[in-house]
């Protein structure tokens, strides 16, 4: 289990570090969705339209997996310069690991860019994400799991792919959607200062989710990189 | 020379359609070099990676010391100088060898990185990002990279390829280390000469049918092209 863990942490640090030192995915996402979220504001005015505080979660969910997406793509691509994916399967490194240590790092970044975009985000759209701080994180980092891990897998399989770019959304949406809706719904709740009430059940469903893609991933990438 | 470190037992891989290996059936014996020759797209490449267990056989199998290769199963035992260099452009030559001993789980390996650093003529540059490097570095780099955690079997695929002079002597004597260390080396290659001044034993490929196997003779060694156009 340690060694496991080790391996985890190695693939995980050693992505983080690449991608801190050139930031190809981190500025471009981080960019994405600072536009994303200056330009609804401006497109829904939701200083005057306080009703548009009900669409924000959705508005703030839209710009993550969309950034989300663009960090996705680096994640087993970075691992194709020089033939580096061959090196992880030539070595004993297992594919739970190298799955998890890839989730980990995309998941860290992705979190990165929403702590970032969080204060802009407030001062454009009036809404007070202090209040609540405690389960709002707890929503983002259960739903930013959710999405890098089945985003993980899927840029797994594309990382091969020529269309990998096209692919990857086209896979992912589609799989995240019970996880998005959970994310929508619970951060809508929690930034207009609702109690979280029957809003719980989301809140279970995400961690539902989050705990059977992080099982299959784990248990899947090894064959999904040998096919 | 001793029992069989590698055997491929009628092993065939399609691309597709497309046969890239054919009924090819070879025994590596442990602690010695043995050369795979043949011509581009013959299939060398193919048969090493399915000996590293980068790519499944369709048919037949591969035997690692007597049990079937596979991911991680054997990755201790084997060391792999591929065609893609397998580093990271973005990280240092020391932080990539780094990365390589915890994979590997090498005990004391800072030690271990510096002396393979100083016998590669790395020394200088370990603190360099790799995208800095020339191509005879960088395939310094890997050999390093390659044999950080000893392994008794090593797979070399064109290893000569873009190397200076300076490279090239310094990998023959590498290779000779690994024979006198009783490694098995399997050394794939179309540069006739070089890989037959070093290799013990022979394997010639042609379209992915194994058309020769036996021992290196001094008459191979004297005219390598007579000894392959004899053969092809």
């Amino acid at each position: 289990m340690t060694r496991f863990l080790r391996q985890t942490w190695t693939i995980a640090a050693k992505d983080l570090r690449t991608e801190l030192r050139n930031k190809e995915a981190l500025s471009a996402a981080l960019s994405f969705t600072l536009v994303v979220i200056l330009l609804f504001s401006f497109a829904f005015d939701p200083v005057s339209n306080v009703e548009v505080r009900d669409l924000s979660g959705g508005l703030l969910w839209i710009a993550y997996i969309f950034a989300g997406i663009l960090l996705l793509n680096r994640s087993f691509a970075r691992e194709s310069a020089n033939d580096c994916l061959d090196a992880l399967v030539a070595s004993p490194l297992s594919g739970g690991a190298l799955f998890l240590g890839k989730a980990i790092s995309s998941c860290l970044l992705l979190l990165v860019l929403e702590m970032a975009s969080l204060p802009l985000f407030g001062v454009f759209y009036s809404v007070n994400w202090t209040q609540n701080f405690g389960t709002l994180l707890l929503v983002l980092v259960l739903g930013s799991w959710g999405f890098t891990v089945i985003g993980t897998l899927f840029s797994a399989v594309t990382a091969n792919n020529r269309l990998r770019e096209l692919m990857l959304p086209l896979l992912v949406f589609p799989m995240t959607l019970p996880a998005l809706i959970a994310c929508v719904q619970l951060t809508t709740v929690i930034l207009t200062g609702d109690p979280l009430g029957d809003s719980v059940a989301w809140l279970k469903l995400l961690f539902g989710f989050d705990v059977i893609f992080t099982l299959l991933g784990a248990v899947l990438l090894e064959s999904v990189l040998l096919a | 020379m001793s029992a069989s470190a590698i055997s491929l037992r009628g092993i065939w891989k399609f691309f597709g359609e497309y046969p890239a290996v054919r009924d090819a059936s070879l025994d590596i014996p442990a602690g010695g070099i043995v050369a795979l020759l043949g011509r581009n797209g013959a299939g060398k490449t193919t048969i090493l990676r399915m000996i590293a267990g980068l790519l499944r056989p369709s048919r037949g199998e591969v035997l690692i010391d007597g049990s079937p290769a596979g991911p991680q199963r054997h990755a201790a035992s084997i060391g792999m100088v591929g065609h893609g260099q397998w580093l990271y452009d973005d990280l240092t030559a020391r932080e990539n060898l780094h990365f390589f001993a915890r994979l590997y789980d090498l005990s004391s390996s800072s030690e271990k990185i510096d002396q393979w650093l100083e016998q590669v003529g790395l020394w200088t540059f370990r603190d360099a990002r790799v995208h800095q490097f020339s191509r005879g570095m960088r395939q310094r780099l890997t050999v390093a990279r390659a044999l950080l955690h000893a392994p008794p079997i090593l797979l070399l695929d064109e290893p000569w390829t873009s190397l200076d002079d300076r490279a090239m002597d310094l990998l023959s004597v590498l290779l000779l280390r690994a024979r006198s260390e009783n490694r098995t080396v399997v050394v794939s290659s179309h540069q006739l000469r070089e890989t037959l001044q070093i290799a013990g034993h022979l394997a010639v490929i042609d379209r992915g049918r194994l058309i020769f196997d036996g021992p290196n003779r001094d008459e191979f060694r004297d005219a390598p092209h007579d000894f392959y156009q004899r053969i092809t």
